[in-house]
Order: structure tokens, then C-alpha cells, then sequence
């Protein structure tokens, strides 16, 4: 049983200052550098210590949230990004390419095990002690021994005409009498994104899940080697596209805190709309797809009318129904005019009143409930010891939200609610959603009251030397992070974007344990991690 | 349940009847319709087949089932396996990763077997292009009968370019 108690855990862990401290006390020698911009603090460390300082972190309570490495010959830099009480510590260190090892910091922060497997595909950085030998992203569209993200292999590579199947991906197999392989995808019978979901099953009991992504890998991180900064918006504007504003934002982010440019409070707060309205039109469809995942139809169609008026919207005010391109380096396209904020808080006002009607509804309704009830439950152990991020935390009862905990313009001036509950199930999910969209109503009508005057964008200006910045952004699905390095002319030598469904697709293999096949969409679509944001 | 039948009753209907002049979502399937009558008998069956997209496609493809758009009036749905197919929407630049499955796809669709390539990624690679992981645009991997271009297009602009791929046939 939990107790509210335990909910206090993000509050007990450390500060980052603290942090560092810690990592002293245990013998870790570290240095803080200046080197990289952005809210977060940078420390380098010895990379015999890699696995220790994870020992550390773990020990006290520390969020992991990614590892990702740049190779900078003939050094791969390795970079983890760590969260505290109050932000984020990026550890980072540095190995030979030719002989690239490192410990590996799965064994403290199993969230790590994909990361790093992702990084011996890419850079082929060995981690030692790391439980999970197998390649991850790496499917047959290049040899074992080519390693697509240095700088010696080429974005076009050397492909074959035909990549053939991935037929041989070693999955874990459960043997015994009745048990039986369903083997799913990657091409689905819905309107979804591909990937593979291998299913060991006794009679209608799901006994494991293993989850066989990657099937999107378009070499997004490569594509925006040599890029210019609104190159490199466009593209991040389509690492995930239902997160188009998300992505934009933390990629943006980053390349500002790189220059150094502050950007005005009026761009701010229209990206924050932008955001905000974003989580509500991805909430609502979801919503209604959950539902209609165990045959409620009327949910459905009631949330997929929301989500057409909201998305009409959007292309009446903004010019884009999904919200691409509007935000760019230096701020934004587009300027709200006084009829437009009108027109944009009678759709508030409107979309409140149905959802007082709609909501209730949904929470309440015996034949939905019976099912999503007890439905793909994780628990807050389970959600606190793989990272996970967002709605799907916030519904067992682990409620980060960088909008409040590490907030960034124009939330910093914002009271910001954060819905939280303790079931972890289907039913918990559907609800945050719900009441999310309700928190996000309000942020923006506060956010269109108090628009602030001046400009909505800046030149973006002339780089005047080598620069690394790191953006950290609320997405509708949790926290995004984005690394960026500009070379002296401006150029992108690497971004990394680390969508949240990296740390919540685990979940889903986690919650699914004991739930019969005929749940598995209900709780896939619960989860509704990213492929396209999490193959690159 | 009152409460359902309460909702349903003041929402009213929604599909649009009395469209402004041009390009709307009755007059496109009523002309949709009218192919599909022509080739097909009464019904026309979508697989689609995301080969690599961002998702944006997959988002304003589900919008044609919402009650504005309401796609099957007109005779057109989508279906859960490419045997019982007669177009396949795809969309993305064909992630390598995605290169057998989307053959193998179109091989297990019967003739006519329709291919739509959507979206500026499946014409021609969009942002990502030909690389080490993207075969750039479908007809790079299976042979393509209509393009329908836009970041994503919109519902009505996926309902157009499935008439004009209709109408030539």
C-alpha cells in the first residue's frame, strides 16, 4: 500500500548544487564547466567513475533522464543529463572512438538500458556490466562495425537496394506448456505507427511483452549535421509530429541559450499558447481513442468533434491545424491580433463548458470504467525505477513537470497545477488527461489575458564562435531535452532530441503483465509513446 | 446512459450539408462517391502503411473519420490488413527499416492495388531525404499512382487527391 508520504520523494531528492557535493563526498572528482548554456549545470567527470556516479545519484532519489554522446574526434563525448529538486546536472566525459568503453549506469537507472544500447549502435560505445547485450535501434539497414553517428560515416552510408527484414532480433522467449507467440507488427491494423510487439501468452493472459522498435529510423540526428538553426527547427518541428510545437520549442531553446539571446516576454507566452494548445488537442483525441479502444464510440466522437474545432483553429489563427513551423529561432511566426484573442478565448470558453458536460461523463460511466479500471497498472515503484515522464507519471503518483520544477519563460511567472493520482491504471490516465487539458484551459486564458506587448521574434544572430546549448521543455507526453552544438559558422555539428516516449515505452512492457490480449490496445494507447520521437 | 442520450441530443448533427461553393467535404465525396462507384462497385477499402513518417499524416488521416469529414458516407474506409485492400495510403520517406514491410505490404494487396504516396516526406523524401536510413520517396520502393503533397495535407486536401487518383482511372 502507499501512503501519501512517499509522494513526497521528488521534493527529498537533492538540489543540484548538492548533488555535485555528493558526488565529492563519494570520491568522484568533478569539474563544473561553463561550457554549454542552457538551465542545467555541467560537470565533467572521469569516465571510470561513470558507473559510481550513478551509484550515487540512484542512492539519493535523482531522476535519470538521458544519455546521448557527440564525437569529436577522436573523442566521443558522452553526456547523461541527471534531474534534482531543482533542475538538471549534465555529467559529461570523454572516451577514446577507437576504443570506446564506458560503465554502464543501467545497473543503477534501468531507464539507461535502451539509451545506452542506442549509443553502441551509434557510436559504438561498449558499456561494461550492462545487462542487455543486444543491439536495440540497429536493424539490417547497415553492417555491424559501421557506426552511422561518427563523423566518418557519411549521411548517405553505403545501403544495400533491398534492406532485408529483421527477421533474427533475438527476443527473450518464455517456454512452457500452452505458451504461445503472437508476434505483432510492425505494420498494425490501425491507423498507428509501426513497430514490433511480441507477445507471450497463456490462453487470454499476456505473460510478457517485448517491445522490437526502430522500424522509423530515418537518421533524423545525422540529417541535421551542417544544418542552419531554422534548417534545424524545421526538422525538430518533425522528430515526432503530433509534439511538433514541443520539439520546436526545446530545440529552439537550445540553440538561444547557445547565442545567448533572450528572447521577448510576448514570444514566450505565444509559444506557451502554442504548447498548451497543443496538450489539449492531443489529449482530447487520445481521450476519445481510449474509449474507443474498448468500444465506447460515443467518447469518440464527441473528443474527435473537440479535437476538429480546436485543430480548425489553429489553422484559422496560426496557420497550420497541427501548429508546424510557427515557432522559429528567435521566437515566432505569427502575432496575435485583438480579434484573434478574442476569437481564441471564445473557443476556451467553449470548450470548458463541453468538457464540464463530457468529463464527468467519461470519469463516472459504469461499462467505460468496468474496463479501464485496474486496467495496465503501474505502480509508483515501478514509475519512479524506470524515469517514466509525464501523464502516464503524474497518473501513479510521480508528478514532475519542468513548468513548475525547473521552469523556463513564460511559466516562471505562472502558478502551475500539476494533476496527480495514485491508481497508475487506464482509468488514472484517462482522468490526468482530462484534467490536464482543464489546467491547460486555464494557462491560457491567464496567458491571453496577460499577454505582454513588444515583439514576437528576434534576429536570430550571426554565431560568433563554437557554442553548445541544452533545451528542456513540457511536452503534452513530458519532459523534452535537446542538445545542440553549433560550430563557429553557425552550423549544426549535432542535435539530439530526447523525446519522453524513451523513458515511457518501457512502461508499457511493464504495466502489461497479466492483462489479457484483448487490453493490450486500451493500454498501448494509454501510453501513447511516440515511434517516430523515439526511433529518430 | 441519460446522460449520453442528453449529450448526443445537444451536440446535434454535425456533418456539414450546405457547403460554401467550392472544395468542400460534401461535394468532394459526393464526387468520390461517384468513382468509386464507377471502378469499384460501392465501396472503396484504405490500408494505410506508415513506412517512416513523424505521425503528422497518421493525425489528419484519423481526422477524416471525425463526424465533420465523416469519410465512410462516401463509400471509403480504412481497413485492418492489406488483403482486403484496394489503395494503399502510405506515408513517410521509407525508413529502411520499413523497406521489406512495405513491400511486402503491397504484395499482399490485391489488383488494382492503388498506392498513394502522402505527405511532402512520401513524395519526395521531405526533410529527410535519401540517406543512410531513408529510401527518401515511396515510389523509390514500390510503384506509386498518386502523390498528395502537404506538411501534412489536410483532410480535404487527402479527400481531393484521392478524387483526382479516381477520376484518371
Amino acid at each position: 500500500m502507499i501512503s501519501h508520504a512517499d509522494l513526497g520523494w521528488q521534493s527529498l531528492s537533492p538540489d543540484i548544487d548538492s548533488l555535485v557535493r555528493l558526488f565529492r563526498d563519494a570520491g568522484i572528482p568533478t569539474e563544473v564547466h561553463n561550457t554549454l548554456q542552457g538551465r542545467a549545470k555541467l560537470v565533467t567527470i572521469d569516465p571510470g567513475f561513470w558507473g559510481k556516479a550513478a551509484a550515487v545519484a540512484a542512492a539519493n532519489r535523482i531522476r535519470w533522464c538521458a544519455v546521448w554522446g557527440e564525437h569529436c574526434p577522436p573523442q566521443i563525448h558522452i553526456f547523461a543529463a541527471l534531474a534534482g529538486r531543482d533542475g538538471h546536472l549534465l555529467l559529461e566525459t570523454m572516451v577514446a572512438d577507437r576504443q570506446a568503453e564506458l560503465p554502464s549506469q543501467t545497473p543503477f537507472f534501468p531507464a539507461a538500458n535502451r539509451p545506452e544500447r542506442y549509443l553502441q549502435d551509434m557510436f559504438g560505445v561498449r558499456f561494461f556490466d550492462h545487462p542487455d547485450k543486444r543491439r536495440w535501434i540497429r536493424h539490417q539497414a547497415w553492417q555491424e562495425g559501421q557506426y552511422p553517428l561518427l563523423k566518418t560515416f557519411s549521411l548517405a552510408g553505403s545501403p544495400e537496394d533491398m534492406t532485408p527484414p529483421d527477421c533474427l532480433y533475438p527476443f527473450v522467449p518464455v517456454e512452457g506448456e500452452g505458451v504461445y507467440e503472437i508476434p505483432v507488427g510492425p505494420v498494425h491494423a490501425g491507423i498507428i505507427e509501426p513497430g514490433h510487439f511480441r507477445f507471450q501468452a497463456m490462453g487470454e493472459d499476456i505473460l510478457s511483452l517485448e517491445e522490437h522498435l526502430g522500424y522509423v529510423h530515418k537518421g533524423i540526428e545525422k540529417c541535421a549535421e551542417g544544418r542552419d538553426v531554422r534548417g534545424l527547427a524545421r526538422l525538430a518541428g518533425r522528430v515526432s509530429g503530433d509534439s511538433t510545437v514541443a520539439h520546436t520549442w526545446a530545440a529552439c531553446q537550445a540553440c538561444e541559450a547557445a547565442v545567448g539571446i533572450t528572447l521577448p516576454r510576448r514570444a514566450l507566452a505565444i509559444r506557451a499558447i502554442l504548447a498548451e494548445r497543443e496538450r489539449i488537442a492531443n489529449h482530447l483525441g487520445d481521450i476519445g481513442a481510449c474509449c474507443n479502444d474498448v468500444g465506447f464510440t460515443f467518447a469518440q466522437a464527441q473528443c474527435s468533434r473537440l479535437r476538429e474545432l480546436w485543430q480548425r483553429q489553429n489553422s484559422d489563427v496560426f496557420g497550420h491545424r497541427l501548429l508546424m513551423d510557427v515557432v522559429v529561432p528567435g521566437g515566432v511566426s505569427r502575432d496575435l491580433d485583438a480579434r484573434q484573442i478574442e476569437v481564441l478565448n471564445k473557443a476556451i470558453e467553449q470548450l470548458r463548458h463541453e468538457l464540464q458536460d463530457l468529463l464527468p461523463l467519461l470519469y463516472e460511466y459504469p461499462s467505460l470504467q468496468d474496463r479501464l479500471r485496474a486496467t495496465g497498472v503501474l505502480s509508483l515503484k515501478k514509475a519512479r525505477s524506470l524515469g517514466v515522464l509525464g501523464f502516464l507519471a503524474r497518473a501513479s503518483g510521480e508528478c514532475w513537470d519542468l513548468r513548475r520544477d525547473a521552469p523556463y519563460g513564460p511559466y516562471d511567472d505562472m502558478v502551475i497545477t500539476v494533476p496527480h493520482t495514485l491508481e497508475g491504471d487506464a482509468s488514472g490516465r484517462l482522468r490526468i488527461r482530462g484534467d490536464e487539458i482543464l489546467v491547460s484551459l486555464d494557462l491560457l486564458e491567464e496567458m491571453l489575458k496577460k499577454l505582454p506587448s513588444g515583439e514576437v521574434r528576434v534576429e536570430f544572430p550571426v554565431v560568433s564562435g563554437d557554442c553548445r546549448g541544452i533545451g528542456l521543455v513540457e511536452g503534452w507526453r513530458g519532459e523534452i531535452l535537446a542538445y545542440v552544438h553549433l560550430d563557429a559558422a553557425g552550423a549544426v555539428s549535432r542535435y539530439f532530441p530526447r523525446d519522453p516516449s524513451w523513458l515511457n515505452w518501457p512502461a508499457l512492457e511493464a504495466m502489461i503483465e497479466g492483462v489479457i490480449v484483448p487490453d493490450f490496445p486500451l493500454c498501448n494507447k494509454s501510453v501513447n509513446g511516440s515511434y517516430s520521437g523515439h526511433d529518430l | 446512459m441519460f446522460d449520453v442520450l442528453v449529450k448526443i441530443f445537444k451536440t446535434g448533427c454535425l456533418t456539414e450539408k450546405v457547403p460554401p461553393p467550392d472544395q468542400t467535404v460534401m461535394e468532394l465525396g459526393s464526387a468520390c462517391q461517384k468513382e468509386i462507384a464507377r471502378i469499384f462497385g460501392k465501396s472503396l477499402a484504405i490500408r494505410m502503411v506508415d513506412a517512416g513518417s513523424c505521425n503528422g499524416c497518421e493525425l489528419e488521416m484519423h481526422a477524416l473519420n471525425n463526424g465533420f469529414y465523416d469519410i465512410e458516407r462516401f463509400g471509403i474506409h480504412f481497413v485492418a490488413s492489406p488483403r482486403h485492400a484496394d489503395l494503399l495510403l502510405v506515408t513517410g520517406p521509407v525508413a529502411r527499416h520499413m523497406q521489406a514491410a512495405l513491400k511486402g505490404t503491397y504484395d499482399a494487396t490485391p489488383n488494382p492495388k492503388l498506392v498513394i504516396a502522402m505527405g511532402d516526406c512520401g513524395a519526395d523524401g521531405g526533410e529527410f531525404g535519401v540517406s543512410y536510413a531513408s529510401c527518401g520517396a515511396v515510389a523509390n520502393v514500390i510503384p506509386v499512382d498518386a502523390v498528395i503533397r502537404g506538411c501534412p495535407p489536410t483532410p480535404l486536401q487527402l479527400m481531393q487527391g484521392i478524387l483526382e487518383l479516381l477520376r484518371g482511372r
